[in-house]
């Protein structure tokens, strides 16, 4: 009896280790955070959100140099507001969801600029490919928590996202901004 | 003379005609047509139709208020407030077609671009439950004005044929005022 009660409270404090664990290790807050692309069609720019991502990002403001961020974006999540539309841009033509699930940016290196800004560069691949790209981040310290704000531009056809034929009604830019609130360390 | 129409009342007539009756075809036509960047084009012809319309109602407006239209035929009196309700309705829809319209693309996240080139300010915010509203209010007007169109026609031709009268004539006529 007292050896499984001693038991159930080290399973307790190892949950509770574990939990602080992943809070140090600064995951994301999905329910806080967003990431919309802004793509153009007819010169009409349309906003639409990925739902459903996860990510960490790794921040000392002591060490901005050591920064890291890993992200996966559920690419299924892309909701441009109707379901036929969001289908659609599942289809192979477009981001091939059944064959790659998910996009992923993973830091290479990170470069501090001015208090609260630094340049992160790393690895975006989308449906299979992957391109190194350069974002210039904002960070906003609140109590223990850290929003990281930044937008870049990608080339659909870079990650050969949409067949040619619409490139007529279709923007090969598609601008990409985030809000990403971590838990701080 | 003062039964006949200025040669602005009838070119503002006939281009609102041709304008209406192509964006109630193309509004038909698109919502059936698989995706493709033809349908997207689709779209943004009926909607940059909608705001012409919009546009050429408020010239059309002024121009009425300024330029008094020849009074009807003689007519029934029945017929006279039929004919005076329809074209009241028409106009009427010439302002809350495009702006249904209009807000139902607004509140589904879509801007409007006129022609490419002049985006217009947004109404409302993206909202799904306007918007399904609005595609609602949006249908049922363009099916409402099409039969008000077809009533407006078949009126005309009745002037025209049964009645051999100059209602129809006047509205054709490009002679000088």
């Amino acid at each position: 009896m007292r050896n499984s009660g001693s038991l159930s409270l080290w399973v307790a404090l190892g949950a509770l280790f574990a939990a602080a664990g992943l809070a140090a290790d600064s995951g994301i807050d999905v329910a806080r955070s967003s990431i919309i692309a802004t793509f153009r069609q007819e010169n009409v720019p349309v906003d639409a959100p990925f739902r459903k991502f996860s990510g960490t990002i790794q921040y000392d403001p002591a060490m901005p140099a050591a920064a890291s961020a890993a992200l996966a974006v559920d690419v299924k999540s892309f909701d441009i507001g109707d379901a036929a539309y969001n289908a659609e841009v599942g289809k192979p033509a477009w981001f091939d969801s059944a064959r790659f699930p998910q996009a992923t940016f993973r830091s290479t290196s990170i470069r501090p600029g001015a208090a609260g800004h630094f340049d992160a560069t790393g690895t975006l691949t989308i449906k299979g490919r992957a391109q190194t790209i350069s974002v210039a981040i904002a960070v906003l310290r609140s109590g223990s928590v850290n929003a990281f704000d930044g937008s870049f531009d990608l080339s659909r056809k870079a990650f050969g996202i949409g067949d040619p034929s619409w490139d007529d009604v279709l923007d090969d830019k598609v601008h990409v901004r985030f809000h990403l609130l971590g838990s701080g360390a | 003379m003062t039964d006949r129409y200025t040669r602005t009342a009838v070119a503002l007539h006939w281009t609102i005609a041709a304008l209406i009756i192509s964006a109630i075809g193309a509004g038909w036509f698109m919502t059936d047509m698989a995706i493709s960047p033809l349908k997207l084009r689709v779209y943004s012809w009926h909607k940059w139709i909608g705001v012409t319309v919009l546009a050429l109602f408020a010239v059309r407006a002024l121009w009425r208020l300024t330029h008094a239209p020849p009074p009807l035929l003689p007519m029934p009196a029945w017929q006279r407030l039929a004919a005076q309700s329809l074209h009241g309705f028409l106009y009427l829809m010439m302002v809350v077609q495009p702006l249904t319209g209009w807000i139902y693309s607004n509140a589904s996240g879509f801007p409007i671009v006129y022609l490419k080139l002049i985006p217009l300010p947004n109404l409302v915010g993206k909202d799904k439950a306007l918007a399904r509203a609005f595609q609602d209010y949006h249908s049922i007007g363009g099916t409402v004005l099409a039969v008000a169109i077809g009533l407006h026609a078949l009126a005309a031709l009745k002037h025209h044929l049964v009645d051999r009268d100059d209602t129809l004539r006047r509205m054709l006529s490009w002679r000088s005022a």
